[in-house]
């Protein structure tokens, strides 16, 4: 009972939350308001009994992406340019998230019911994980057995991913690129001398 | 760097133990929550503290860009190097069983840290990368005022 006062609670900061990142022109004031979201979110997790997921919000969804993005708006104007905005630029994109949130919601009946022990999630390799990881592995985190050892493969792919993608980043950011080299190697040379360094 | 003394001297109070806290999370993640994602985060976090606080010549001389770049394959390369190290034992890639002949249990927790320390590095050198890219794009010397 408690924890569903709770989760009513922090489900409303997050609607406040995500109607004040709309509705507010300055962008500072949306980055922060979206940490605040992140924020929220992370405090439901604990809530839903999910604190590796909540660690993970909490530090990348408040910290760090909300420092990404002040870095990013240090070079974008202030205050967002008000513009008309006609009919079917409103009306398109809010009857496509009603017809998804309906469908969504219709799913949502048809789960079962928070925590049931018989979901069909928690019936398949699930109870094996929780009584083998303690007694073979010897590690009670079950969530670390799950994430590191049965699902190594996973991992690895997801640590594959990151990788990638910080990689891809710094590869756009970094402003190196091969078109200059290429240019000077097709440009006519007038200087015998090269290699002098520049 | 910023003039502000509460600034200055709180980042200095917070820096090693947020550093401490996330080897914590980082070690401690076979017994309770954690593990190298969030202590990987956590870690950068301090990091990109100290960069707002005191700039970022001072946090690039403490965590050098190349290497940083270099540690992000580094994470990358330790845990594809616990899979292949099990694959010399004898076992299939990322059967940690392997790692420990006599202790299957041991050669399980041993793999468990390695990766997940693989995962940590990882992700504080992307974290870290992702920033300076960021906070340098555009910039000649690139840096926070």
């Amino acid at each position: 009972m408690t924890g569903l006062v709770i989760n009513i609670y922090l489900v409303t900061m997050m609607v406040v939350v995500a109607v004040l990142v709309l509705r507010s022109q300055r962008l500072f004031a949306a980055i922060v308001l979206s940490g605040a979201y992140s924020l929220i979110s992370a405090a439901m997790f604990v809530n839903l009994d999910a604190v590796d997921v909540a660690f993970t919000e909490a530090a990348v969804g408040a910290g760090v992406s909300t420092v990404l993005l002040l870095a990013a708006m240090s070079r974008l104007p202030k205050v967002e340019k008000p513009r008309e905005v006609g009919f079917i630029a409103v009306a398109s994109p809010l009857l496509v998230c009603l017809v998804a949130g309906g469908l969504l919601m219709t799913a949502v009946i048809a789960l079962p019911p928070f925590g049931a022990a018989d979901a069909p999630a928690h019936l398949h390799v699930a109870p094996r994980y929780l009584e083998e990881s303690l007694a073979a592995l010897h590690i009670p985190n079950a969530v670390t057995t799950v994430l590191a050892s049965y699902r190594g493969f996973d991992t690895l792919g997801e640590v594959i991913v990151v990788f990638a993608a910080g990689l891809g980043v710094l590869l756009m950011l970094s402003g190196k690129t091969r078109s200059k080299k290429i240019r000077d190697e097709n440009k006519p040379r007038n200087k015998n001398k090269k290699g002098g360094g520049e | 760097m910023s003039s502000n003394a509460v600034y200055r001297v709180t980042t200095k109070l917070l820096f090693a133990p947020i550093i401490v806290y996330g080897l914590y999370v980082q070690f401690h993640g076979d017994y309770g929550p954690g593990g190298g994602f969030q202590a990987g985060v956590i870690i950068a976090a301090a990091f990109i503290l100290y960069g707002l606080v005191f700039g970022m010549d001072a946090v690039k001389t403490l965590a050098p860009p190349k290497a940083i770049s270099a540690l992000m394959a580094v994470g990358v390369l330790i845990y594809s190097g616990v899979g292949i190290a099990a694959m010399l034992k004898g076992g299939n890639f990322l059967d940690y069983n392997f790692l420990d002949l006599y202790n299957p249990a041991n050669g399980q927790h041993l793999g468990i840290i390695l990766v997940e320390f693989g995962v940590g590095v990882t992700v504080t050198s992307v974290m870290l990368g992702l920033f300076y890219a960021f906070v340098s794009y555009g910039r000649k010397n690139g840096g926070v005022k």
